[in-house]
């Protein structure tokens, strides 16, 4: 705190002249990002517009995308979770291993359980422990595949269940089709953005996470908050795993093996801070959606695999670099 | 700092931010374009012998998708396919898993080279069952698609397989082994590759069958999955030698997990003891049957398997024949201590006619 005569400068008046406002909300980059992602792919192939083609990069970004809101909302508490895909593909094992005993809800029901509970084991090695996410996702994401791998034995299970691939159907007005499972997807946006725009419980995940001290003394109880992010990380992947089977029928051990990178690129270009307390679910999912079409786009276009890596990765350092930035000139 | 040069500082950042946002994007999507020109020329996206970029309607457009970007068999595949697209006059994109086993980026890659609207998919699947909805949905667009390497299950999911006959393959593998232990009973130790492919399920099946064993047989002492990768071969091996310190015979899946193998098998003395082969057929795994540390290969011809995949592809869109069934692409065994009864040749020939 300076003890210089500075007084701290009131918030820039909006008024209707003043588009620096526009430009500074933190969710213009992104959307800019994506907005000529979009131009420039049009423009290099008349297919990428199609209805078709657009479907596909909604299908194809829905498992990384309902787990990426989950990951939004751990990294908003400055946290870090690596171990939600492995959580997810023992969902999808558990529910092709469990229907044919179970029946298709009891499935559901069970994987829902299990994956609750590794996020609950998450959560309180954070919490009570006190270890740092990173170590503690690592750990059960590293014992969460192996688990997987010994549950599966290391074979693929076909479903064919209808309610267990239920999201793989399509829908669609007229010639707009999609799968219900990318409508899962945008409900899962508009849930999660409800809860942490709208509801006390949203608003002490950006406290814990902007400045958890202060929140505490604030009265907010920070342990409770954050064992319920890590246990709704557990609920969502267990969604995201109903949708993946809906996606590709067949629960597969080694599938999704880096879906935690994936989600945490989502949500790094989607503008949230990996230092918690600032970001939303919106950026994530403008994210997601850049990811998806960049892949799409650039194989559009006739760009070979690696090159389109080195644009992935290209596009997450810049990302980081100008949360950096811009961290660095507002302090 | 006073009132106006905080107001600045906040002005500064959020239209910085936006502006090189925007700015770093497009150049990304137009540096992106701009490879894409060349993007079905060499590899080195220098565009010498590009055919064309995406506005070519003249040219047919060939999707190839490998299993990963890293196996070098799969390294040469592609070549192959891209310098007979090239001869042919065709525009060739290539695309890969992430990893391993990876269906999920397989069948997006497949969705979006059919919305792209390719005349064929050549694809080696990483799940020969997880794929088939996505093959399905290409064929039923018109797409002819074909499996290079590795069979679908079941095989008729696709137009046409060009691959090695892999239980032939492994049979071989199995008899030089057989033949070289010459009658001591075998303890035998397996690296296996990654599990939900025929490749994997062939290939061990008929090395089995080659040694006369069968599943479950006693004399099968150990078994562990590699994933194909010399790291986690090592690391497999390791373990394995740990657990059956007296073994004396190793089926590998291919030269990667043997050179893996063969430098745990050399940590722990073992050399002399063991009898290692493989498949593959690759110079750096028929420099080290000659050198010793493999005993025998199985050489496959990758580049038959994408030069006829093209050919089949450019044909269908010339005239319309679709290829079909199953075209052996030839196994032939490698090495230099010949079993009597066996056909084989010897290194000499091995790295004359060897990939990679």
């Amino acid at each position: 705190m300076s003890t210089s005569t500075n007084t701290i400068a009131p918030p820039p008046t909006r008024t209707g002249r003043d588009w620096t406002w526009v430009a500074r909300q933190p969710l213009v980059g992104p959307l800019a990002a994506l907005v000529v992602a979009v131009v420039v792919f049009s423009i290099g192939s008349p297919r990428f517009l199609s209805p078709y083609n657009l479907s596909l990069i909604g299908q194809q970004s829905i498992v990384v995308g309902i787990l990426a809101v989950a990951q939004t909302i751990v990294i908003l508490t400055a946290g870090i979770d690596l171990s939600i895909g492995a959580i997810t593909v023992l969902g999808t094992i558990v529910m092709a291993k469990t229907v044919g005993s179970a029946g298709a809800l009891g499935a559901l029901l069970i994987a829902l359980v299990v994956c609750v509970i590794i996020g609950a084991i998450n959560g309180s090695l954070v919490t009570y422990l006190r270890l740092p996410p990173f170590i503690v996702t690592l750990g059960t994401f590293t014992a969460t595949s192996a688990a997987t791998q010994l549950y599966a034995g290391s074979a693929t299970y076909p479903v064919t269940s209808q309610l267990l691939t239920f999201f793989g159907q399509d829908f669609g007005v007229g010639s707009l089709r999609t799968t219900l499972g990318v409508a899962v997807l945008i409900v899962v946006y508009i849930v999660c953005f409800y809860i942490l725009g709208q509801t006390a419980g949203g608003q002490h995940v950006y406290a814990v996470g902007g400045n958890p001290i202060a929140a505490r003394f604030a009265g907010i109880k920070t342990s409770r908050t954050l064992m319920s992010v890590y246990i709704m990380t557990g609920v969502i992947a267990a969604i995201a795993a109903w949708a993946a089977l809906g996606r590709i029928p067949n629960a597969d051990p080694n599938a999704y093996q880096t879906a935690n990178l994936d989600t945490i690129t989502a949500v790094v270009i989607g503008g949230t801070s990996l230092f918690g307390g600032r970001g939303s679910v919106v950026g994530t999912l403008i994210g997601t959606l850049i990811v998806g079409v960049l892949r799409n786009g650039l194989t559009l276009i006739g760009v070979d695999n690696l090159y389109q890596n080195i644009a992935t990765g290209a596009l997450v350092i810049l990302a980081v670099a100008f949360d950096q930035l811009a961290r660095r000139r507002t302090q | 700092m006073n009132r106006y040069s905080t107001r600045k500082m906040f002005h500064r950042a959020g239209i910085h931010r936006s502006f090189s946002a925007l700015v770093l994007t497009g150049a990304l999507a137009l540096t992106a374009t701009a490879c894409g020109g060349s993007g079905s020329g060499g590899a080195g996206g220098g565009g010498g012998t590009a055919s064309g970029s995406a506005g070519g309607a003249a040219n047919v457009k060939i999707g190839l998708i490998t299993k990963t970007d890293t196996n070098p068999y799969f390294v040469k595949l592609r070549e192959a396919a891209k310098a007979e697209a090239a001869k042919k006059g065709a525009d060739l994109i290539a695309l890969a898993g992430k990893f391993d086993g990876d269906n999920e980026g397989q069948v997006s890659a497949l969705e979006n080279l059919v919305s792209q609207g390719v005349k064929g998919i050549l694809i080696t699947p990483n799940s020969s069952t997880g794929i088939l909805s996505a093959i399905k949905q290409a064929r039923d667009a018109g797409v002819v698609v074909i499996a290079l390497d590795t069979a679908t299950d079941p095989a008729d999911a696709v137009d046409a397989t060009y691959a090695t006959d892999n239980k032939q393959a492994g049979v071989f593998e199995g008899k030089w082994v057989k033949g070289t232990l010459a009658g001591t009973k075998p303890k035998l130790l397996m690296l296996d590759g990654t599990p939900g492919g025929t490749v994997d399920d062939f290939r061990h099946d008929g090395f089995l069958e080659g040694m006369g064993l069968k599943k479950g047989d006693p004399e099968i002492a150990g078994m562990e999955n590699t994933n194909g990768d010399q790291t986690k071969a090592q690391t497999a091996m390791e373990n394995l030698l740990q657990r059956v310190p007296d073994a004396n015979a190793v089926y590998t899946i291919n030269e990667p997990a043997a050179a893996g193998g063969y430098a745990a098998i050399s940590a722990a003395g073992k050399t002399k003891q063991i009898t290692m082969a493989s498949i593959d057929g690759s110079c750096t795994g028929v420099q080290n049957v000659k050198a010793g540390k493999i005993g025998a290969t199985v050489m496959q011809f990758p580049s038959k398997m994408a030069q006829q995949g093209v050919d089949a592809v450019v044909k269908f869109a010339q005239d319309g024949t679709k290829p079909s069934g199953f075209n052996d692409t030839g196994a032939q065994l490698i090495t230099d201590k010949p079993v009597s009864g066996l056909d084989s040749k010897d290194t000499t020939w091995g790295l004359q006619n060897c990939w990679g």
